[in-house]
Order: structure tokens, then C-alpha cells, then sequence
């Protein structure tokens, strides 16, 4: 479990400091997928990067199972950075590796594992990730859909007690943005990983939000799970979920028809 | 301002390989990667070294030949200024600044374009100090490689002159070995590699910082390998008078 305990951070800008997150209160749990939602520029990627460490917050604090990472020396962030995987928005995957060299990278590096076994587990992540026979290809050989997939076997590697996901639906189509989110919800399921998705794709919400926070302007907007938010009445989420058609009709459709879950 | 900005890069640069020298992480990756370096940095670069070089020492020895027309310096002085400036300038300092256009954009540009895919925050995620991983093995395989490339520069160097001897009989070719072995200072090759190393870090560490330090897309990735190049460049001029006046004065 992750807690995010009266978080701000504010940045140099033009003409003074410039706050991007205001006092930021929030709990993502084992097991779950915990989705942080927002629209750009609401302070969302900028809060995921503090609660990884890669930024410092102002004020506040962020515990992982009790340990506050923002007083936290080089040697405890190295030993906690263990323990997380991540996914980047772009797969981040090095163009020098295969995906058997991106796979087994951490294993290589953190692991005293010999190199058959590095490769056995390695073999199993490609393969949990629907990827078996891509192992010898380079990442700019590989759709978008299998970068992200290839990404995603790297991360869990390690066997991450918890998963950051930035954007993983960026640059995908619908139904392999459904693939992704369904293949990271059931990793997180499978190995009781907490996982924090950033996205403002709805579909992903809709499908596998169970623990959504929705940050508005910097702050928390709203908190709930995929079935609370059709029956919300948060004007500021409301036009952020409702903006497409689509979407409006669907809550309509809901609304009318008195379903509260599914 | 200048001086402020030149100061805070300066400092800034100090910072980053001071970040980049520790032990690595895991000997075995750091010995494969310094491998990987020695060979795409310096191996590749022969063919490159060998055509430059090639023209260079028969350019020297033609134009040598058409400065040197006084009938009382002996013939042999083509063969040995040849070789002097071969020793103590081509083969090191202009060599370095032509590899620092192919080495050095290579190295920012590299570098750059894992930061800006988020190759770099993916290492830091994972614990990794990204700076020593990167940027220790180029450094020290741009400083292991160098000596070499230099000492083939040097020997293709004298063989390009004396090639166009035996073309167009500019000079006799025996009268141009004779001239490349009289009075010569061993301490001059000693200087040349010296000197290499210098130059070696010099390309090495400024394009990695420039690389490093890249922030936006690829138009920030260009200019950063341009100015990797350009200071490096600078760099290279600046210590080349300087230990050129600590060494040889």
C-alpha cells in the first residue's frame, strides 16, 4: 500500500514559484489498480514523479508500507527502487537490447540469479505478456502495442511489489489499449502488485479503474471506484469523463436504466 | 551573464562526473559495456583515421617539398618535418578534433535521445545511477582506445608521405626515410600519447554532459550534439596550449 500524506510541490517558473500540487491526501492499495485521472496539466504526472522519487515533494509525505520515501538516504531509495517497476509513457525500452536483453536488464543487474536462470525468468515475463517469439527482435522492430507489452515484461521481472504506469495507453488504438489494460489488470491481480496507472483514457477507467483519484488543478477532485463515478455529482470530474458523446450517453443510459454496477 | 552561464556549466559539468565516477553496479555489465565502447567508439573509427591520415602526411610532404626550396637546407628536412608535425600536432590534437565531430555527436546524440525517450528515468527508476552507468564506460574506453588510434595515425601518417615520394618522386623516397628517422625525440611520441589521453576524456565526458542534459525532443538532441562538439573542440585547443607549454618548454 501507498500512501500520499498532505503532498505539495511547486517549481521555478517565470516571475516566482509556480505550485503544481496542493496538500495531495490519497491511499492506492495492494492488489488493486489504482488509476490517477486528470486532465494535462492538472499536476498528475507530476504527482506519480514524487510518489516514485524522481521529484521531491515540497511538503508532505509518501509511504510505501510505512516507509516515508521522502526521508528516505540513496541506499534505502536504492533497496526500495528494487521493488518497483515502472512503465513509461514512450516503453522506454533501450533501442541497444533485444527484448530478451530489456527483459533480463534488471534481472542482470539486481538479481544473483546465474544467466540460465536470468533467461528461465526472463522467458516467463515474455511469455506471461503474450510476446513469445518476439525475444531476438529490437525494440524499433516491434509495434506500439508490443513495445508496451515488452515494457511491461521488464517491469514485473523483478517481481515489483508495486507498478507505476505512465500513459500506457498513449499512441495505442482501442483495442490494443484494451489488451494493455487488461494484461495489467490481471498482473496486478496475479501477484497482489499496488499499481498506479496515470491515463486520462475513459476506456481504461470504465474498464479497470477500482480505485480511481481524480486530480483537478493540483488538488484531489474526487476519489472512488469505476461504478461510484457514473453516479457522482462532481461537476469538474463530470466534464471530464462526460466530454465525448459517447460517454454522456452511456452515463445517461445508466442513469435511466438504474444501473449501479458493471 | 556569459561568465555566470559559463561558471553554472562549468559547475554543473563538475557535478555530473562527479555523479559519473564510482564503482559500477555490476563488473560483468560494466566490462561488457566498456567492450561494447572500445569497439563503436575507437575500432570503428580506424577506417575514418586511416583515409585521413593516409592524405594528410602526403599533403604535408607535398607542401613541405614546395616551402622548402632553399638549396642549402638538406633534402632529408621534408622526411623530418613531416614527422614533426605529424608527432607533435596531427597525429593528436588534429586527429582528436576530427574525432571529436564523428565521436562526439555520437556520444550526445546518443546519449541525448535516451534521455529524452525516458531510457535514462527508466535506469534511475531501477536504481541505477544512470551517469556512472553510461558515461564511465565511454570515458574509459575512449581513454584505453586512444593511444592506439594515435600510434596508427602516427605510422599511416609517414607512410602516406612516403607513398607520394614513390608516386611522383617529389623527394626520393629513401632521402624521406632517412629525413623521418634523423634527430629524432622519442619524448615527441610520449608527448602525442600524453596528450591523447587528455583529449580522450576531453570528448568523452563533455558530449556525455551535453547528451545528459538534454531536455525537450530532437531538435534539443541536434543541438546538443553540436555544441558537444563545438566545446569540445574548444576544450581540446585550450589544453592542447596548455600542456603543449608544460611539456615541451
Amino acid at each position: 500500500m501507498i500512501e500520499v500524506k498532505g503532498v505539495e510541490k511547486s517549481f521555478d517558473d517565470v516571475g516566482g514559484r509556480r505550485q503544481v500540487l496542493f496538500g495531495i491526501d490519497a491511499t492506492f492499495y495492494d492488489g488493486k489498480t489504482n488509476l490517477i485521472i486528470g486532465q494535462s496539466g492538472s499536476g498528475k504526472t507530476v504527482l506519480v514523479k514524487n510518489i516514485v522519487g524522481l521529484f521531491k515533494p515540497d511538503v508532505g509525505q509518501i509511504l510505501y508500507d510505512g516507509r516515508d520515501i521522502t526521508t528516505m538516504d540513496g541506499k534505502q531509495l536504492k533497496e526500495l527502487r528494487k521493488e518497483i517497476g515502472m512503465l513509461f509513457q514512450g516503453s522506454a525500452l533501450f533501442d541497444s537490447e533485444t527484448v530478451m536483453g530489456n527483459v533480463m536488464f534488471p534481472l542482470m543487474m539486481f538479481s544473483s540469479m546465474s544467466v540460465d536462470e536470468q533467461r528461465e525468468r526472463a522467458q516467463f515475463c515474455i511469455d506471461r505478456v503474450n510476446l513469445s517469439g518476439s525475444e531476438d527482435k529490437y525494440p524499433s522492430e516491434l509495434s506500439g502495442g508490443m513495445q508496451k507489452r515488452a515494457a511491461i515484461a521488464r517491469a514485473i521481472a523483478l517481481n515489483p511489489k508495486y507498478l507505476f504506469c505512465d500513459e500506457p495507453n498513449s499512441g495505442l488504438d482501442p483495442k490494443t489499449s484494451i489488451v494493455i489494460d487488461d494484461l495489467l489488470s490481471d498482473i496486478t491481480h496475479e501477484f497482489g502488485i499496488t499499481t498506479i496507472i496515470n491515463t486520462h483514457d475513459m476506456n481504461s477507467v470504465m474498464g479497470i479503474g477500482e480505485n480511481i483519484l481524480f486530480v483537478n488543478k493540483g488538488h484531489v477532485g474526487w476519489i472512488g471506484t469505476k461504478d461510484e463515478i457514473y453516479n457522482q455529482d462532481n461537476d469538474d470530474l463530470n466534464n471530464f469523463v462526460y466530454a465525448t458523446d459517447l460517454f454522456r450517453d452511456v452515463r445517461r443510459y445508466r442513469l435511466k436504466h438504474g444501473y449501479q454496477k458493471g | 551573464m556569459i561568465l555566470n552561464r559559463s561558471l553554472d556549466s562549468f559547475g554543473n559539468y563538475c557535478t555530473f562526473m562527479w555523479r559519473s565516477i564510482g564503482i559500477p553496479e555490476k563488473w560483468r555489465v560494466f566490462f561488457r559495456r566498456y567492450m561494447d565502447e572500445i569497439a563503436k567508439l575507437g575500432i570503428d573509427s580506424i577506417p575514418l583515421i586511416l583515409i585521413v591520415s593516409l592524405f594528410i602526411g602526403s599533403l604535408c610532404t607535398i607542401l613541405i617539398k614546395l616551402n622548402i626550396n632553399n638549396p642549402l637546407l638538406p633534402r632529408y628536412t621534408v622526411g623530418l618535418t613531416t614527422r614533426e608535425i605529424i608527432l607533435l600536432e596531427f597525429s593528436s590534437s588534429i586527429l582528436c578534433l576530427i574525432l571529436s565531430g564523428k565521436i562526439g555527436s555520437n556520444i550526445a546524440s546518443e546519449i541525448g535521445t535516451m534521455r529524452v525517450t525516458e531510457q535514462i528515468d527508466a535506469l534511475d527508476i531501477m536504481g541505477i545511477n544512470s551517469a556512472n552507468f553510461l558515461v564511465m564506460p565511454k570515458v574509459l574506453g575512449m581513454i584505453t582506445i586512444m593511444p592506439f588510434l594515435v600510434t596508427i595515425c602516427m605510422a599511416t601518417s609517414l607512410f602516406g608521405g612516403y607513398l607520394i615520394c614513390v608516386l611522383t618522386s617529389i623527394v626520393d623516397p629513401s632521402t624521406y626515410i632517412y629525413g623521418i628517422q634523423t634527430m629524432f625525440i622519442e619524448w615527441y611520441v610520449w608527448f602525442a600519447l600524453i596528450k591523447s589521453l587528455f583529449f580522450a576524456f576531453i570528448i568523452s565526458s563533455i558530449s556525455s554532459y551535453y547528451g545528459y542534459t538534454v531536455q525537450g525532443g530532437s531538435i534539443e538532441v541536434g543541438k546538443a550534439s553540436t555544441n558537444a562538439v563545438v566545446m569540445s573542440n574548444i576544450m581540446i585547443l585550450v589544453v592542447d596550449v596548455i600542456l603543449t607549454k608544460l611539456m615541451l618548454q
